[in-house]
C-alpha cells in the first residue's frame, strides 16, 4: 500500500523555521506510522530524526502528533488514521521544545515528575517487604499503568497557556502516592499539590483523558487530589470555596445560583476580585442582561434537596 | 419532532438570549419542547469533584424524567451534554451501578430504563433535521462571513461518552452546521481548546490567556465571528475578551461571539436584535451593520 506522511521537520542547526515535507511510501497494510517512520528514515532521507525504542507500546518513547493529537506511532496504524489514503500529518508533540523535527526534549517534564517525590515515604525503616492488599491498590491499577510518554502533556491546554504548570502526567504520578496505602506523607504532598501550579490549575478540559494511550485518566487523578486535599483540610483557595459553594447551591435550590458563585468563589474579602465581577455585572445591566438576583429553581426542588441530603450523608459513612 | 428540553442553568440566567434565540429557531424548524421543569443542574463536573454518585443520580433522575415523558431530550450547553452523557455512560456501561442509581430515584417512584437518548441542539441540527432540510430553511446567504467554530471540551472529549465513535460527524458538527449557511469556517488550533471558563474564578490569569490565545487566533485568520453551543464558553470568550485581549496584548475585543442559535436564527433570516445579537458585551453593532449590508 501506498502512503503519504507529512512530516514536520525542524533542525535548530541550519533553519529558523520548521516546515513540512512530504514522503511517499510503499508499506506492508497493516504497518504502523512508526513503521512508516523507519522506512522513511531508512530509505529515503536519513536526515528524518525520531525517537522510538520498544516499538510495542511499552516504553513510551514514540509519542507525537498525529493529525493534531498526540499518539504513540508504535501504536497506531496508518490505515486508522488515512482512512481514505490522505496523508497522515506528524508532528513533535505540543508543550515541549523541539530538539529536532520528532524528537523533543523531556528535561522539564521529568523535572516536574520528580518535584512530586514520586517513591514511597514511611516514617520507619520497614524490615521485610511492606506488604498490603490488594484490595487496597486496585484503585491504583489505572495509574500505575503510565508508562510516561508525555501524550497528555503535549494536549494540555492549560500548560499551553502557563508552562508552569506542574501538567497531567507528573500529577497523575502524584496520585499514584498520596494514594498509596503504604504512604505516610500524604498531608504533606497535598499541601505542596494544592498550591499554585497544582491540582487547582487544571482547566478539567479532559485533553488528558482523551489521548492517554493507556487509559490513566490523569484529570479524575487531579479533581480526586482536590477533595482528598479539601478532606485534610486544606481550604484557603479559591477553587475549594468553587466547589463548595456550587455544592452547596445545588443542595440548597436545585440548580446553580450563578451571582452567589461569583461572589463566594471570589471570595468576599477579595477586593479587587469583587471590583473586577462588579464591571462585567454592570456591563451586562447595560446590555439588558439583568443577573437572577434570586436562585432559580426547579419544580419540587425539595426533592432534588432531599436526595442530595441522602446521598451527602451516604458518602460521609463511607 | 418533539424533545424533553433540558435548558441548563445559563440559558436561564446569565445568557437569556441563548434562550430566545433557541426558542425562535427551533419554532421555526419545527421542532416542539416540552421542559423537563423538575430537573436539577448538572452539577457541571464541579459537583461531582466532590461526589460523583450525587452528580450521577441528579442527571440520571433527568433522563428518568424525559423517559417519562416519552422523549429523547434536547440539551443547548456543551457542559449539560457532557456531563449527563458522562453520567449515562457510566450507567448503560454498569448495570450494577444502573440498579444502585435506580433505588435511590424509586424514592421519587422514577425509574431509569438507559435508553434515553440525550442530545445537543448542534447534533439535532445534522442528524434529525439534516442539513439538506435546514439549509432549506436559510433565507440569508452568508457566504462573505467567515466564522470561527468554538464547541467546548464537554461536547467534543470524552469521545466514547459522547458516541463520537458511532456518530463520527459530530466531531466536526459545528464546523459543517456553519459550512451549511454558506459561510467559511475558519481554520483554527483553538477550536476544540478550553475557553478557560472552569478555571475564571480560581486562576483568572491562566483563564484570560486561554479567551485571548483562542479569540486573537481565530481573528488573525480571518473570523468575523465566534460560533459556540456552551453558553459557560460564551461566558468568558465575551464577558472577559476586552480584559483578556489587554491583558495579553493581543489588541482590542473586536470578535463577537454569538450562541448556536443566533448563527441558525440570522441564516433564517430573523431579526438580530430579536436573537439578541446586541445583548453581548463585545460590540456587535459593527457585525449586525456588516450583516445587513452584505444581504441586502
Amino acid at each position: 500500500m501506498e502512503a503519504q506522511i507529512k512530516v514536520k521537520r525542524f533542525n535548530p542547526e541550519n533553519e529558523s523555521e520548521s516546515f513540512f515535507q512530504d514522503y511517499s511510501i510503499d508499506v506492508a497494510e497493516d504497518s504502523t506510522i512508526l513503521d512508516g517512520l523507519i522506512k522513511i528514515r531508512e530509505e529515503l532521507d536519513g536526515t528524518l530524526a525520531l525517537r522510538c525504542s520498544c516499538r510495542a507500546s511499552i516504553c513510551g518513547s514514540c509519542s507525537m502528533k498525529v493529525n493534531g493529537s498526540a499518539k504513540l506511532v508504535c501504536k497506531t496504524r496508518i490505515k486508522e488514521v488515512s482512512l481514505e489514503g490522505e496523508p497522515v500529518i506528524v508532528e513533535p508533540m505540543s508543550n515541549f521544545p523541539v530538539i529536532k523535527d520528532l524528537v523533543t526534549e523531556m528535561d522539564l517534564f521529568w523535572s516536574k515528575v520528580k518535584s512530586v517525590d514520586p517513591y514511597v515515604k514511611t516514617n520507619f525503616e520497614p524490615e521485610a517487604e511492606h506488604i498490603v492488599s490488594n484490595e487496597s491498590m486496585t484503585h491504583l491499577l489505572g495509574v500505575m499503568n503510565c508508562i510516561m510518554c508525555g501524550a497528555c502533556v503535549s494536549e494540555c491546554t492549560a500548560l499551553e497557556v502557563d508552562p508552569t504548570f506542574t501538567g497531567p502526567a507528573a500529577l497523575a504520578k502524584a496520585y499514584r502516592f498520596v494514594a498509596d496505602p503504604r504512604d505516610e506523607d500524604k498531608k504533606n504532598r497535598l499541601g505542596k499539590l494544592n498550591e499554585n501550579t497544582g491540582v487547582w490549575d487544571c482547566s478539567r478540559c479532559l485533553a488528558c483523558v482523551e489521548v492517554c494511550p493507556k487509559d490513566v485518566a490523569p484529570m479524575e487523578r487531579i479533581v480526586k487530589m482536590r477533595d482528598l486535599a479539601i478532606e485534610e483540610g486544606y481550604t484557603n483557595t479559591s477553587g475549594y470555596r468553587h466547589t463548595e459553594s456550587f455544592s452547596d447551591s445545588i443542595k440548597k435550590h436545585g440548580r446553580l445560583d450563578e451571582t452567589r458563585l461569583a461572589l463566594e468563589s471570589t471570595g468576599l474579602l477579595n477586593i479587587s476580585g469583587l471590583i473586577d465581577l462588579a464591571v462585567i455585572g454592570i456591563k451586562s445591566l447595560f446590555k439588558g442582561k439583568i443577573p437572577p438576583p434570586l436562585p432559580h429553581k426547579p419544580k419540587e426542588a425539595d426533592k432534588v434537596t432531599s436526595i442530595a441530603r441522602r446521598l451527602d450523608s451516604q458518602e460521609t459513612e463511607e | 419532532m418533539k424533545f424533553a428540553f433540558y435548558p441548563g442553568c445559563v440559558a436561564r440566567g446569565a445568557a437569556p438570549e441563548l434562550y430566545k434565540s433557541t426558542m425562535l429557531v427551533v419554532d421555526k424548524l419545527g421542532i416542539e419542547l416540552e421542559e423537563i421543569e423538575k430537573a436539577a443542574c448538572t452539577g457541571a463536573g464541579v459537583l461531582q469533584e466532590k461526589n460523583q454518585k450525587l452528580g450521577d443520580v441528579l442527571n440520571i433522575r433527568t433522563l428518568a424524567l424525559a423517559e417519562q415523558m416519552g422523549l429523547s431530550v434536547m440539551t443547548i450547553c456543551s457542559t449539560c451534554q457532557g456531563v449527563i452523557s458522562q453520567a449515562n455512560h457510566r450507567v448503560v456501561n454498569n448495570p450494577e451501578y444502573l440498579e444502585e442509581i435506580n433505588k435511590e430515584l424509586e424514592k421519587e417512584g422514577l425509574h431509569y430504563s438507559g435508553k434515553t437518548e440525550v442530545k445537543h441542539l448542534l447534533w439535532i441540527l445534522l442528524e434529525d433535521i439534516g442539513i439538506q432540510k435546514l439549509q432549506d430553511m436559510f433565507s440569508i446567504d452568508l457566504s462573505s462571513f467567515n466564522f470561527a467554530p468554538f464547541y467546548g471540551c464537554y461536547l467534543i472529549r470524552p469521545s466514547d461518552a459522547l458516541g463520537i465513535t458511532e456518530n463520527p460527524k459530530r466531531k466536526h458538527s459545528l464546523d459543517i452546521v456553519i459550512e451549511s449557511t454558506g459561510a467559511l469556517a475558519t481554520d483554527y488550533a483553538g477550536k476544540t481548546r478550553c475557553c478557560g471558563f472552569p478555571i475564571l474564578l480560581i486562576n483568572q490569569k491562566n483563564s484570560l490567556k486561554m479567551v485571548a490565545k483562542h479569540t486573537g487566533d481565530a481573528k488573525d485568520n480571518g473570523a468575523d465571528a465566534m460560533v459556540t453551543p456552551c453558553p459557560l464558553c460564551h461566558l468568558n470568550l465575551d464577558g472577559y475578551q476586552a480584559k483578556a485581549r489587554r491583558q495579553n496584548k493581543r489588541g482590542k475585543a473586536d470578535l463577537p461571539i454569538l450562541h448556536l442559535p443566533q448563527l441558525i436564527g440570522m441564516a433564517m433570516g430573523l431579526d438580530p436584535k430579536e436573537l439578541g445579537i446586541n445583548k453581548h458585551l463585545v460590540s456587535t453593532a459593527n457585525f449586525i451593520k456588516s450583516i445587513k449590508t452584505k444581504v441586502s
